[in-house]
């Protein structure tokens, strides 16, 4: 299968990319990885008059953090996230999405802000950036603008972003001695989850101080399992806790029977990935040790 | 729109559209036909190319985007005319039956090779894991480079001129 033709675009710079998007507006899509767009345009499932290519613009592929927040840029790599050590050390709910997302070829090639961008409701950043209440920036030539990720995600495929917006890094609030987990049940390497779930926990006192859920595909979108967040704010790390959190996270899933399984299969992989998240996630935050979280 | 990519070390210009996939430049433009085409939804592998060494699908990369790039396919694997040590031990170790994979598996192996001379075995089924075989059950291709990263290793220690049997 061929892609449709389309006009190409190769910008060196931020601000002629961004001049191009205001020009093409919703004629254009952003070319980074291409793992999920190239795809797309192989199967037909879209056919945009322009492809704007940003591989060629400095800058972008940061993973860095500064006073409040991890950022990572529009051209970090999943396979940049995968091996990178202070995601390993400090972020460990990205660190243990990041080797599980698709195969290693892809990700040698897509990008974190591009997933997220694309918006796939199986996709697994979504999940990650939910459960960590991620910011996502986008910059037009109008400006900046930051959108917070329970804001971003609107449905299959579609995001806040406007038209001549390009998302140039998303950013992860600092949590000290946090724990994390991303479990993932698929039916062969490199599938698409039949459903996962991003876990968060930040301890204070031996409690929870605050913990993010989110899940993959198992509805129109990546989801916050904000009523299970809730429930879990200022818990007693019990089984009770994690069973009650783990039950309301399947009910805030709504899945869609298919060839991966039936929507109470997936509710249950759900239930059971929230509740051994949690379990691991409290873990490691304790270990991590020391008052707030 | 015109690009030149070097190609197995020779640089290569064309005039293509956008849209042409790398996979395509080099099969149609450049008559490489050892990269193959499996499964058109980026889930095979059998399309795998390096791209300025990195193992990518060159059915999911255009080729403008290629431009200024160098690509290795497998027809690259050959050293001075005689197989490499890769090829070599997946004829040794029987790694392939139809061979429709194998210059995927090939070229995803001597990326692993040349960041981890020393794999073990989960790390071989790790890096290989965007390759998909549909005859062997990977047992074969585990061993053939493993014994590729054991003869590359040995051909390394060996002084100049003397012959090392893999």
């Amino acid at each position: 299968m061929l892609p449709p033709p389309f006009d190409y675009l190769a910008p060196r710079t931020l601000d002629e990319a961004l001049d191009h998007l205001a020009e093409h507006g919703d004629e254009a899509k952003v070319l980074a990885g291409g793992q999920s767009l190239i795809p797309v345009l192989k199967l037909r499932f879209g056919a945009p008059q322009w492809l704007v290519d940003i591989n060629r613009i400095g800058g972008l592929g940061e993973i860095a953090e500064d006073a409040d927040h991890l950022r990572i840029g529009a051209l970090v790599r999943h396979r940049d996230a995968e091996r990178s050590r202070l995601l390993r050390e400090r972020y460990p709910t990205m660190a243990a999405a990041a080797p599980q997302v698709s195969d290693p070829l892809v990700r040698n090639l897509g990008t974190v802000c591009g997933s997220l961008a694309h918006a796939d409701p199986a996709g697994d950043w979504g999940a990650v950036m939910l459960a960590l209440n991620a910011e996502l920036v986008a910059r037009s030539r109008a400006g900046s603008r930051v959108i917070a990720a329970g804001d971003f995600f609107e449905g299959p495929f579609t995001t806040a972003l406007r038209p001549d917006e390009l998302l140039v890094e998303v950013r992860v609030p600092r949590r000290p001695g946090a724990g994390g987990a991303y479990l993932k049940l698929e039916r062969k390497v490199g599938d698409f989850a039949t459903a996962a779930v991003a876990v968060r926990v930040s301890m204070t006192d031996g409690r929870i101080g605050d913990a993010g859920i989110g899940l993959t595909a198992v509805g129109p979108s990546n989801l916050k399992a904000t009523e299970a967040e809730a429930a879990l704010a200022g818990a007693e790390p019990s089984d009770e806790a994690f069973r009650e959190a783990a039950e309301l996270a399947a009910r805030a899933a709504s899945p869609s029977a298919d060839t991966r399984g039936s929507a109470d299969y997936k509710r249950n992989v759900v239930r059971v990935f929230t509740e051994r998240g949690l379990r691991q996630s409290v873990a490691m935050a304790a270990a991590a040790g020391g008052p707030g979280g | 729109m015109q690009i030149t990519v070097k190609v197995n070390g020779t640089a290569h210009s064309a005039d293509v559209e956008p849209r042409l996939l790398l996979v395509h430049l080099l099969r149609e433009r450049l008559r490489l036909t050892g990269t193959h085409i499996g499964c058109d939804t980026t889930s095979c592998g059998a399309c795998t190319v390096l791209l300025d060494g990195m193992p990518i699908k060159s059915c999911t990369y255009l080729a403008v985007q290629a431009d200024g790039h160098d690509v290795q396919t497998v027809e690259g694997l050959l050293e001075n005319g005689q197989p490499s040590p890769i090829q070599a031990a997946f004829k040794q170790e029987h790694g392939l039956q139809c061979g429709f994979c194998t210059p995927g598996m090939m070229l995803a192996a001597k990326a692993l090779l040349a960041e981890n001379p020393d794999p073990s075995e989960e790390e071989v089924r790790w890096a290989l894991s965007g390759n998909l075989c549909r005859c062997t059950g990977y047992v074969n291709i585990v061993r053939a480079v493993r014994a590729a990263a054991a003869a590359t290793r040995d051909a390394e220690q060996a002084p100049v001129g003397q012959e090392v049997s893999a």
